[in-house]
């Protein structure tokens, strides 16, 4: 019976009938009391509706635009007590709209299993576990045996048993990354020696080097892990992008996972989730700075952004400069460029956006300037 | 009614080349010698200002379209470049057409069957192939030598044989390049003549002393036809070819910067003073240029510009501009049978009279002023059909903006109100949605012309119609300042007599009395006299208390920022829902008038003494002071020895910092809570910030108690000197007077250091601010020119100018922010009033 009081209604978006329906169960309303709250609110919704021509680019961009001169520049800031520190305020937005290839910052919060999201110990390991470890942070002393021309590494055993890491393992490691040495596990050390019958002491001095950045473990490029709790369960959080690496650790909940790094979003889980990623971080940024825009702006955007199935920016190369009128192009940056590029094509510019109007003192075909008539005419138009 | 122009629409621009044979033909002159006028200063004929080209003197006239000044578009001329000279801005172009095609028959150097749809790109190492595949020529490469030179095998091309290269390259070849052979011939790039712009896009400038001044471009044209003259004097009279080739190569250089100046390598072309010349491509180029200066943005007339100060008597939508300016600006108005006798009074008033007429427009498009003199014709020749431009008046509608322009509400429509004084006067409470105050800021008005325009700002752009933003859905424009604590001091217990009660009212435009009964009038009533008396309204007060309001009558808490106030003041919401844009701004005003009044007939001051702290709450400040500054030193202590714990992923130094900075904030909000507890009651400043009108608890506390931590950066002062942050302090130091925590507060003062501290973030704020507004400006305007083509079409999708489909619904359920409450549909206020009414 009362479902079908909602099915009337089914016009209206699921969120708002869920929302009428949870406000009637707590009210505990009558059949006919919520066929009246249905009603009003259709009506409400109904006239909230956009009128056709709305210029909704331009509010958008106002909306957006206006409220970032209240921003402030001040880069860095410490969300909570003990958290990695993250670009916000106006930088982070002018990164974000620019679709700059790599945050200046960026950060992956890592969700954990529910089995073990509640667990500090075992959330411990899987953090150290996705945090990168180069050789250089389990080694004591790097030695070079004149000698006997080889390198020797002292290993941190400390070091090596709270990573849980063992001296076959190293050695292995490097074995199989440096391909030109062979590698010897002494008892307390781990020597290293070119394969090449002859060379030189520089390239001992450069192979030790090389061994002091050797990848051991973890993910390439998380540079620090910070176990927090949020919401009554351990997430981890991660300095560093790569994405598709820590998704591969055990443990770690693939579906909640996210990075503030939009390209390596698009590239790890697609386009749609790069669009959702475009909006959660404005969204944090304007949150951040105390400021209330509307999220539907902020779609726009990010769906503009996003539309072409690859991620554009706000820029010159991006948005702007793919946009077909040569006038349009021409009057936002560097116009020269685009109009000795439009003489080589013989381009056209078809007048249906904006700006060329205003500059031929036309009607604008958005808000007022969209409707138009069409007539029947009877004999020859003078 | 007729009109002089035929208004046509252009449909599209197509890009394109000038080939020669266009050159010519669009040219009405040839341009021969370099002298502009003769001895009567009158234009040379094959002079650079021959009057084929158009005229910009007065009085003259253009011997091609036979119009005069203003009339007449300008014609363009062409002159014959004794040898060809390359068009700088295509030498790369010019380059890859010699690299690509064969210097024999001039084929592209790939087959057909080869490309394959691949780019250019692909075929770099092809030109090292050595052999046309078409010809089997021997190729050479060839390299290009900035700024406009092309080399091959250490012999450097001229213009002509380039030319003569590239003038063998097929039509379909061309296309291969991505280029449109029919805009865009590879030899059309190589200039053999030269289009000479009319002269009216080089004005001379008459200067005071009767000489003339000539446009950069005049100056630059007139160099390249000097040396384009001696190069075929020289040609002519067989010189020898060093000499033709450096002439040559300067008829180059004049030519390369004519069209621009600022190519590097290329020395720029300078006036006699040392100032480079303004050629063709900085006149387009930048923000000062043709794209942004004059053809996005446009001057208008009809405008005016002044101080701005404010008048809470005027009603929101209406603007009092001075009688200076509304006898400057005129309203077109068409004499027809029904006003002809008033505007023929306007005109008997003339231009100098109030409410008089400046103009008068007759059918046939004169434009007569109107004078002493010509008055009496004028009325004579006064028929229907006419326009008489008429003085502005009270009611008239124009548009009022205030720069930076950021939102839509940066520009509204507002009613004329005439007013004594210089200043354009506005309601206090549209500060916000300009972002004004009165400090100096001057605003603009403009006043439109035509009926269409009028009627859009009117419909469109009334401060009525843009109260709720499109950022978020609340409300922009609402009671403030004394507006608020005068509604909250009336609703809150005041009391007046129903004298007083009913001169309150009345002098804020309420005249129905029936609801105000009794001697004593409550302040509550006298507030609900104004409502309309079938309103009802729950809402919260700023605290959470309930405030309801019964059939017009506030039966139940006070009124305060939240109710009435900007940004999401309910109040002000529910009135508009429900009685339109026209009556809420009405009641609106009213709220705003009373909250005034009752401030101006009970008085209201806020004084020195507001701040006046009684001994006990000093003294346990004190004690509090101290027993924060103990837990620092303790915590400084726990440092030393090493035994603070580190938080994770910081340092110990960085946790103490962190520490020490909670322990002294929380100093401070405590002061504030004892000071708030103690100073309540009838004290006007915390009486405004407690409505929310101005200010905030922090502000009476940085002023009767502490001004607290200044803080840079998000932390606390850091050491400037070595290991401390001024030398009177002990090296090392971390206590909380030398990392910059002020003690003092505002009224007892501030010491030395802790001015310096607090001078510090004044100024790292107001860096902040200078650092700032370019950033963000240039955020807006890519953001307006990306997005500034979407729209939305008739079937709710979100477009682009070509239709391009960005989003199928706006927002996916389709709301207008503007019409929504804070972007959502308020269900539970449905409900509620389902509940409560039925």
């Amino acid at each position: 019976m009362v479902k079908s009081v909602y099915e009337e209604y089914n016009i209206l978006p699921q969120k708002l009938i869920d929302e009428v329906r949870d406000e009637a169960t707590a009210n505990k309303l009558k059949t006919d009391e919520i066929r009246k709250v249905l009603e009003r609110v259709k009506n409400a919704f109904d006239s909230s509706q956009v009128n056709p021509g709305e210029s909704i680019g331009i509010v958008t961009a106002e909306s957006i635009g206006e409220p970032g001169t209240q921003m402030t520049l001040n880069v860095f800031h410490f969300a909570g007590v003990a958290e990695v520190a993250v670009t916000l305020g106006l930088p982070r937005l002018i990164e974000l709209l620019d679709a700059r290839k790599e945050p200046s910052t960026p950060k992956i919060e890592v969700y954990l299993q529910k089995d073990i999201s509640k667990d500090a110990a075992a959330v411990k390991k899987v953090a150290v576990s996705i945090k990168q470890t180069k050789l250089g942070e389990l080694v004591e002393e790097f030695t070079i045996n004149m000698t006997q021309f080889r390198v020797e590494v002292y290993l941190d055993k400390k070091k090596m048993r709270d990573f849980g890491i063992s001296e076959n393992f190293v050695s292995k490691v490097i074995e199989d990354t440096l391909k030109n040495a062979s590698v010897k596990i002494n008892r307390d050390f781990i020597t290293i020696k070119p394969k090449a019958e002859q060379f030189e002491l520089k390239e001992l001095y450069q192979l030790r080097e090389k061994c002091r950045e050797l990848h051991v473990k973890g993910v390439k490029g998380i540079k620090q892990v910070l176990p927090v709790k949020r919401d009554n369960e351990f997430i981890v959080i991660c300095v560093g992008n790569s994405l598709e690496g820590v998704l591969d650790i055990e443990g770690v909940d693939c579906r909640k996972t996210v990075t503030n790094d939009i390209f390596k979003t698009e590239a790890v889980l697609g386009i749609e989730a790069a669009r959702q990623a475009i909006i959660n971080e404005a969204i944090e940024v304007i949150e951040n700075q105390g400021l209330d825009i509307d999220i539907r702006h902020i779609m726009l955007l990010a769906d503009v952004m996003t539309s072409a199935g690859s991620i554009k920016g706000i820029t010159r190369s991006g948005i702007t400069g793919e946009k077909e009128s040569v006038l349009a192009r021409a009057s936002f940056e560097t116009p020269i460029k685009h109009i000795i590029n439009a003489t080589l094509k013989g381009e056209e510019d078809k007048l249906n956006s904006v700006i060329e109007n205003v500059m031929l003192n036309q009607e604008i075909p958005v808000g007022t300037g969209l409707p138009s008539l069409i007539a029947k005419m009877r004999g020859n138009l003078k | 009614m007729t009109s002089e122009y035929i208004y046509k629409k252009v449909g599209s621009i197509v890009f394109g080349l000038l080939s020669p044979r266009v050159i010519k033909k669009m040219a009405s002159v040839k341009i021969v010698t370099p002298e502009l006028y003769d001895k009567e200063g009158y234009p040379v004929d094959g002079g650079l200002m021959d009057i084929k080209l158009g005229v910009i003197d007065p009085g003259l006239r253009c011997k091609t379209c036979n119009c005069k000044l203003k009339e007449c578009p300008g014609h363009f001329g062409y002159m014959d470049l004794a040898r060809p000279v390359v068009h700088i801005k295509y030498v790369k172009q010019i380059l890859n057409f010699l690299k690509y095609t064969c210097r024999e028959c001039g084929k592209f150097l790939v087959l057909k069957e080869n490309l394959k749809g691949k780019g250019l790109k692909g075929f770099k190492t092809l030109k090292d192939l050595g052999k046309c595949p078409h010809c089997q020529a021997k190729q050479f490469k060839v390299k290009f030598e900035k700024p406009s030179s092309y080399v091959e095998n250490d012999i450097r091309l001229s213009p002509i044989e380039v030319r003569a290269r590239i003038e063998k390259i097929s039509d379909e070849d061309i296309k291969l390049f991505g280029y449109d052979p029919e805009y865009a011939r590879p030899e059309w790039m190589i200039l053999t003549l030269l289009p000479i712009p009319p002269v009216t896009v080089r004005p001379s400038i008459t200067l005071e002393s009767g000489e003339r001044s000539e446009d950069d471009l005049t100056h630059k044209l007139g160099d390249i036809v000097r040396i384009n003259q001696r190069l075929f004097e020289n040609i002519n009279a067989g010189a020898p070819e060093i000499i033709i080739e450096d002439l040559w190569d300067l008829l180059q250089y004049h030519v390369t910067t004519y069209f621009d100046n600022e190519i590097t390598q290329v020395p720029p072309a300078r006036h006699r003073s040392g100032q480079p010349l303004k050629t063709l491509s900085e006149r387009i180029k930048s923000k000062e240029g043709r794209f942004r200066y004059n053809l996005a943005g446009k001057r208008v007339n009809y405008a005016a510009r002044t101080v701005i100060s404010p008048d809470p008597k005027i009603r929101f939508n209406e603007v009092g501009i001075p009688k200076s300016v509304a006898m400057e600006l005129t309203i077109p108005e068409r004499v027809t049978s029904w006003n002809v006798e008033w505007l023929k009074e306007l005109i008997n008033n003339g231009p100098k009279k109030y409410l008089g007429a400046n103009y008068v427009i007759t059918l046939d498009h004169k434009k007569k002023k109107i004078a002493e003199e010509t008055k009496e014709q004028i009325l004579i020749d006064l028929i229907p059909g006419c326009v008489v431009e008429r003085h502005l008046m009270h009611g008239d509608i124009c548009v009022f903006n205030r720069q930076p322009s950021l939102h839509r509400m940066s520009i509204m429509c507002h009613k004329i109100v005439i007013l004594p004084g210089s200043s354009f006067r506005l309601n206090p409470g549209v500060c916000t949605p300009y972002n004004a105050d009165f400090d100096g800021d001057e605003m603009n008005l403009h006043i439109p012309q035509t009926e269409e325009a009028r009627a859009e700002a009117d419909i469109l752009m009334q401060v009525q119609s843009h109260i709720i933003t499109p950022k978020n859905g609340y409300n922009v424009v609402g009671c403030t300042n004394d507006a608020i604590t005068g509604n909250y001091l009336l609703t809150d217990g005041l009391s007046f007599t129903r004298e007083e009660a009913v001169q309150i009212l009345y002098s804020i435009g309420v005249t129905d009395f029936s609801t105000i009964k009794g001697k004593n009038i409550e302040g509550k009533d006298i507030f609900g006299a104004l409502l309309p008396r079938n309103f009802d309204f729950i809402g919260n007060s700023r605290d959470g208390r309930i405030v309801k309001i019964e059939k017009g009558k506030l039966v139940e808490g006070f009124i305060d920022k939240a109710t009435i106030g900007e940004d999401n003041g309910t109040l002000i919401r529910a009135l508009y829902a429900k009685y339109g844009e026209e009556a809420g701004i009405d009641l609106l005003g009213k709220l705003f008038r009373l909250g005034i009044e009752v401030l101006l007939r009970n008085g209201f001051t806020t004084s020195i003494s507001d701040t006046d702290l009684p001994e006990n709450v000093v003294s346990r400040n004190k004690e509090l002071t101290f027993q924060t500054e103990k837990k620092v030193e303790e915590l400084i202590q726990q440092y030393k020895d090493g035994k603070l714990e580190a938080m994770p992923a910081l340092t110990s130094e960085e946790t103490l910092e962190k520490h020490i900075l909670q322990n002294l904030n929380s100093l401070r909000n405590k002061i504030g809570e004892i000071v708030f507890e103690h100073i309540q009651g009838e004290n006007s400043t915390i009486l405004m910030a407690k409505s929310g009108a101005t200010g905030n608890i922090l502000n009476v506390v940085q002023m009767a108690a502490s001004v607290g931590q200044q803080s840079l950066r998000g932390g606390r002062i850091r050491n400037g000197y070595r290991l401390r942050t001024l030398p009177i302090f002990e090296k090392g130091s971390l206590s909380p007077l030398s990392k910059g925590f002020v003690y003092g507060g505002y009224r007892t003062g501030l010491t030395p250091t802790e001015y310096f501290f607090h001078a510090m973030t004044g100024r790292d704020s107001l860096m902040d601010t200078a650092l700032r507004t370019p950033k963000s400006g240039y955020l807006y305007r890519r953001l307006s020119n990306a997005l500034q083509d979407l729209k939305v079409e008739y079937d709710l999708t979100v477009r682009d100018a070509n239709g391009k489909i960005v989003q199928f619904k706006y927002g996916d359920d389709g709301i207008d922010v503007h019409k929504s409450e804070g972007g959502k549909i308020n269900v539970s206020k449905i409900v509620k009033e389902v509940m409560a009414y039925g």
